[in-house]
């Protein structure tokens, strides 16, 4: 097996950042998902009534024990059968990765949310504060400001399952290297460059949240 | 008045008054521990009335409750002639809910021990924020209130800095113009200098004795300062095992209590008999 140069710069790499953008589409669009609806289900999963927090807390555990995978196919292979919902696979991994890390976040969530302390619940009733003000101008904010690395490094680790979509078609990084591959037998190429794309962009995405990190910590008192 | 009826009770003229704060048969339980019991209370516009007593013994209890912080096990509160824990439906008393809290907790203002400022927030945000959101005053005319009241507790300089970057204090006063802007017709001081170095309590009382000069507003004083309270207070009231034992001016209190409970109480922090310490 000899690595062929000329493959490399003129099929390979191209024909890999044709797709890199879906891969870094499927990673925010999953993201963004997950942080909006994690909110949400940490949310619930705090109710005082418990016809919703249990449901919610069932959810959370189900989605969170079970792979992604099979949840993935569920969605693309099983919801058209079930709701007549017949999904693309961007939308399809979007919505299933989304889920699967949106439990992963409501319990980074719940971290931030208890680490506030009950003295700020207080002030923020003495002064008559409404409850969805209290949330948003004193809770929120003060919740999730220690957990953003931590969610940064979810979206790391999400974005290094994103090669999980090619197995319901979708064309990101790994599904072309797979595609080239196929096409001229050749795979020590596709997939090394493929690994090196990855570690560049996780490399340079820990580099951030690190340095957020970093001047988190600076600012704590 | 149930508790010392002849007797004058406060130094404050109350004639013609009604309460703006009546506790009836307020308790409070915390599992087993009855914290409060059956307390009757009442506090009239513009009085000033300091709590003593020794920890564990319901002081705090009865201004969380006051603030809706905690929820009574039995009785009930009035606040300017409103129930504050039921409402009324059909003649009948039912617990209250948030919307009927939110209602008349507006009369209600609270300093903390502990200060409790926002810290990702700057000091004139913490004083505008509650203003813009929950009284729906424009922007500017909070900022004007803020300053104002900064100025009253003398921090108008720390109006951009961060909590974190004051003194206990600095912080506790802001969090006392924090309470101020609201226009609370009652302020709760819930021990507000336990939690400070001692070189730092003076300010801070001094800010409170100040208020108490210049406002008509009713406050609640939880305090271990006794000299503090005889300055300041119309009425003192010793609380003990969750009970009012004696009430009275602070002259009488501090000169002649006549429960011996008291006596032991006001022993431990050597006080005299013009209630200062020694």
């Amino acid at each position: 097996m000899v690595w062929k140069w000329d493959f490399t710069f003129n099929e390979v790499i191209p024909r890999l950042l044709e797709v890199i953008e879906v891969t870094i589409n499927a990673t925010l669009g999953a993201f963004a998902f997950a942080v909006m609806v994690g909110l949400v289900l940490a949310l619930l999963r705090r109710s005082d009534r418990k016809w919703i927090s249990w449901p919610t807390y069932g959810f959370i555990e189900f989605i969170r024990l079970t792979p992604p995978l099979v949840q993935l196919f569920f969605i693309f292979f099983v919801f058209p059968h079930l709701f007549g919902l017949t999904l693309s696979p961007m939308v399809a991994g979007i919505l299933g990765l989304g889920i699967h890390y949106s439990t992963y976040l409501s319990e980074v969530y719940r971290a931030g949310i208890e680490s506030v302390p009950k003295g700020q619940w207080e002030a923020a009733t003495a002064l008559n504060f409404s409850p969805l003000q209290k949330w948003k101008s004193v809770i929120l904010p003060q919740a999730i400001r220690p957990i953003l690395p931590v969610m940064g490094n979810y979206l790391i680790v999400l974005f290094k399952e994103t090669p999980l979509l090619s197995a319901i078609g979708l064309m990101e990084l790994v599904g072309m290297a797979k595609g080239i591959g196929a096409e001229t037998f050749r795979y020590t190429e596709p997939f090394t460059i493929v690994g090196i794309l990855f570690l560049i962009l996780s490399y340079s995405a820990s580099l951030l949240v690190k340095r957020m990190e970093l001047k988190l910590d600076l600012n704590r008192r | 008045m149930t508790d010392t009826q002849e007797k004058r009770f406060t130094a404050y003229d109350i004639d013609g008054k009604e309460p703006i704060v009546k506790y009836r048969k307020i308790s409070k339980s915390f599992g087993d521990n009855e914290v409060l019991k059956e307390i009757d209370f009442d506090l009239y516009p513009g009085e000033r009335v300091a709590i003593i007593g020794p920890s564990g013994s319901g002081k705090t209890t009865m201004a969380r409750l006051l603030m809706t912080l905690e929820t009574p096990t039995a009785g009930t509160i009035e606040v300017d002639g409103r129930h504050l824990w039921h409402k009324e439906v059909n003649g009948k008393l039912v617990p209250a809910d948030e919307k009927h809290l939110h209602e008349v907790r507006g009369d209600i203002g609270m300093v903390f021990q502990h200060f409790n400022l926002f810290p990702h927030m700057t000091i004139m945000r913490n004083l505008t924020e509650a203003p813009v959101k929950v009284l729906g005053l424009p922007k500017k005319e909070a900022e004007e209130r803020a300053k104002e009241m900064l100025e009253k507790v003398g921090m108008s300089e720390k109006a951009k800095d961060y909590p974190a970057s004051l003194s206990g204090g600095q912080q506790q006063r802001v969090a006392i113009a924090r309470a101020l802007v609201m226009r609370p017709k009652v302020m709760l001081f819930d021990e507000p200098t336990s939690a400070l170095d001692p070189e730092t309590v003076g300010e801070v009382l001094n800010v409170i004795k100040d208020i108490a000069k210049q406002g008509d507003m009713s406050m609640m004083l939880i305090t271990h300062e006794m000299s503090f309270a005889r300055e300041v207070a119309d009425r003192v009231c010793f609380f003990d095992e969750g009970k009012i034992q004696e009430q009275g001016p602070p002259s009488e209190i501090f000169t002649n209590p006549e429960t011996e409970r008291l006596r032991e109480f006001l022993k431990g922090f050597n006080v005299n008999g013009n209630g200062e310490s020694q």
